[in-house]
């Protein structure tokens, strides 16, 4: 779409831009920049400026508690991510059947989304504990050997934010599916079935491949949730037992904010800026090199 | 970030603060503490009212929330922007940390003029100075090593309210066997740490507390004595219900009030949950010292750190604060609303409760006997980098199954080392 004006006034466009570009610019890549520095520096209670090379990351890896929390993320990650995709996929493949009432059932399964991470932790935290949800209910119903102790299991625990976590997101993945799904044309579906093709050949060979722009978007999405989460464990364990469900985002606003380690809170988080461009830069890579 | 901040913003803030206090020509005190709930909040007023009465105008900023962590991330950023409140309340080796950014101001004339040196035990002036000069201004008293205990479910197990580890075990087996919880905990690291504290201090004695988490001399951490207090700190575990992870320490003294539980160990801010019920100390609880420590004390001191201002009519103000905090109106009401104890000594105590009036006691025989120590699992003891890490290694021992005693002494060792 050409700008009419654009001849006349080639310096509009330009101008209107600036301001949002130099705020991006000086708030994200600033910021970034800062951190990086306040990384190799000295500072510990404010910011301060004295360059100590990588003893700060040395630090970081010689912390237990920071193996603790990549481990998690590596667990929590993998678990999340593949749990919502999983789960949305199919709760969007059975929405697509024409079934009745099928609006109601989307707003059912769209509503945890609508819910902050602090409500569904804090929930989920009443529904696992052992004395109050449901192992509680459980043996109150006769069940008397029923136990589900996951929550305050130090090895277990982390397994508890991913089931809040997918709870939360399987719907809203449900929603990105179900718009792909229905942007497929009819057309194909039928000439399959034409073909003889059964049901889930034609799901398996034909329509999940054709999701695939979908598939990778809904990725991008559910995987910086992953990483930024936060809120969640802060409220569905607050890190604990112990620090056995610290993620490093949690590390990192423990050792800025309240132990004063302001230079070992910004390596971390360099790290975790390492590991999401690790993962987001050859993707994007990959969509602008087809792009052209 | 904000260091470099253009000096039309900074101007643009000084401005604004400039047109808000325009009404007072007197001293202004702006004050950041998170005092807001209930008897706390009462407390602040009454500070508030008390310079009222001497011309200052007094600037509330509260921030709530995180047990302070909110607070001071808003100081933070308050310093940094060369924007200092007058005081903020900020407590132990923090306020050293803190004086070494050079943000502090020197109180030394206040303090002369008022004798603070006679009139704080030593122990506790030397956390409000730095290099000698003091820089903070101590507000109450809290004592950590306190064992509430229900004495109705006591005396259904027909058990006794222990004054060692030894009797405290005898005594949680009872409860057990009557059907009690015999200790309620709320599994938060800070309360895991708390019971360590008290194990160390129980067992090992005042000395040894402070050789180990005062010190922290690697000879005592890795001694035969760190491995009988660890042994009897997991032996404390097994005497805690298993739906404690995550409970917040009031709800654990919920269950000592309603007698689900027969103990707990927590600092005196417990009290406040006592009387909130309509609970009489004596009667309807028990307040003793922890096992095996009733002539130490462990304090956890609140105390205002006081930064540099710039104005003659603030910095005045500032001392008046500073005046006020110590003298004896405001110790004894303050304490009185918050349940803990005057740091001045030689108080008059007669209107405190039983439970204040023996930590009182024992505030004042510890600092002679030398057996008062500063609490490390409320920031008294170490940096908070330091106790951090400490407090990491033990609720990670306290909480694991597989960890052993050597294992668990050689991470809280290692973790001393930290820095």
């Amino acid at each position: 779409m050409a700008a009419p004006s654009s001849a006349s006034t080639p310096w509009l466009p330009k101008l209107v831009v600036a301001p949002s570009f130099v705020l991006a610019f000086f708030f994200i890549y600033g910021l970034i920049a800062w951190n990086g520095y306040l990384s190799v520096s000295a500072s510990r209670l404010l910011p301060n400026y004295d360059f100590v090379g990588l003893r700060q990351y040395g630090l970081l890896l010689e912390s237990d508690r920071f193996h603790v929390a990549l481990t998690n993320m590596a667990i929590f990650g993998s678990l999340f991510i593949a749990g919502s995709m999983g789960i949305g996929l199919l709760l969007a493949i059975l929405l697509d059947q024409k079934i009745r009432a099928e609006g109601v059932l989307r707003t059912v399964y769209l509503y945890p989304m609508a819910i902050s991470f602090i409500v569904t932790g804090t929930a989920w935290k009443w529904i696992l504990n052992p004395g109050l949800g449901l192992e509680h209910l459980m043996r109150q119903w006769g069940f008397a050997d029923f136990t589900f102790g996951w929550l305050i299991d130090p090895d277990k625990a982390i397994y508890c934010i991913a089931l809040a976590g997918v709870w939360q997101s399987a719907g809203f993945v449900m929603a990105l599916f179900l718009a792909g799904l229905r942007g497929i044309d009819d057309s194909i579906i039928k000439a399959a079935q034409v073909d003889g093709a059964s049901l889930p050949r034609i799901y398996l060979r034909i329509i999940i491949p054709s999701l695939r722009p979908v598939f990778f978007s809904t990725l991008m999405v559910v995987s910086h949730l992953a990483i930024k989460a936060f809120d969640l464990v802060i409220a569905l364990t607050a890190g604990g037992p112990g620090y056995a469900t610290d993620l490093p985002a949690t590390f990192m606003y423990a050792m800025s904010f309240s132990r004063g380690q302001i230079g070992l809170g910004a390596a971390s988080a360099t790290v975790m800026l390492a590991a999401v461009a690790a993962i987001v830069v050859p993707y994007l890579y990959s969509e602008l090199r087809t792009r052209k | 970030m904000s260091t470099t901040f253009p000096t039309p913003a900074r101007m643009t803030v000084a401005a604004l603060l400039a047109l808000g206090s325009l009404a007072a020509h007197a001293g202004e005190v702006e004050v950041l503490h998170w005092w807001t709930s209930g008897g706390e909040a009462k407390a602040a007023a009454e500070l508030k009212a008390m310079l009222q009465k001497k011309g200052d105008t007094w600037k509330d900023f509260a921030v709530a929330g995180g047990g302070g962590d909110a607070a001071m991330t808003v100081l933070k950023s308050r310093v940094v922007s060369g924007n200092a409140p007058t005081a903020a309340q900020i407590k132990g080796p923090a306020l050293q940390e803190w004086a070494a950014e050079g943000v502090l101001a020197n109180m030394d004339d206040v303090a002369k003029a008022e004798n603070w040196d006679a009139l704080l035990p030593k122990v506790v002036s030397n956390v409000m100075k730095y290099e000698g000069h003091y820089i903070a201004v101590p507000v109450n008293v809290h004592r950590v090593n306190w064992l509430w205990a229900n004495p109705a479910a006591f005396k259904k197990a027909g058990a006794k309210v222990p004054t060692s580890w030894d009797e405290f075990f005898v005594a949680a087996e009872q409860l057990k066997k009557a059907g009690i919880i015999p200790l309620a905990h709320g599994g938060q690291n800070w309360q895991d740490f708390t019971t360590f504290e008290d194990v160390v201090l129980g067992v090992g004695g005042a000395d040894f507390y402070q050789k180990a988490m005062v010190q922290r001399d690697q000879a005592a951490l890795t001694s035969p004595t760190m491995e009988k207090v660890l042994a009897a700190f997991k032996k404390v575990h097994s005497y805690t219900d298993k739906n404690a992870p995550g409970r917040d320490w009031n709800l654990a003294t919920a269950m000592v009030i309603k007698g689900e539980a027969g103990m707990q160990l927590m600092g005196d801010w417990a009290k406040g949950e006592f009387a909130a019920a309509g609970k009489v100390p004596g009667k309807d609880y028990v307040c003793a010292a922890a096992p095996g420590s009733a002539k130490a004390f462990t304090f956890n001191i609140d105390s205002f750190a006081m930064f540099k201002v710039k104005d003659a009519a603030n910095q005045k103000a500032q001392k008046d604060l500073a005046a006020a905090i110590m003298s004896t109106e405001f110790q004894q009401t303050f304490n009185l609303l918050k349940g803990s104890i005057p740091v001045r000594l030689g108080m008059d105590m007669a209107k405190f409760d039983d439970c204040a009036k023996l930590s009182s006691k024992d505030f004042v025989a510890s600092n002679k006997g030398g057996t008062l120590v500063p609490s490390i699992a409320h920031g008294m003891a170490a940096p908070p980098a330091v106790a951090g890490a400490m407090q990491d290694a033990v609720s990670q021992y306290w909480n694991s199954d597989s960890m052993t005693v050597k294992e668990a002494m050689a991470a809280i060792a290692n973790a001393a080392k930290a820095n």
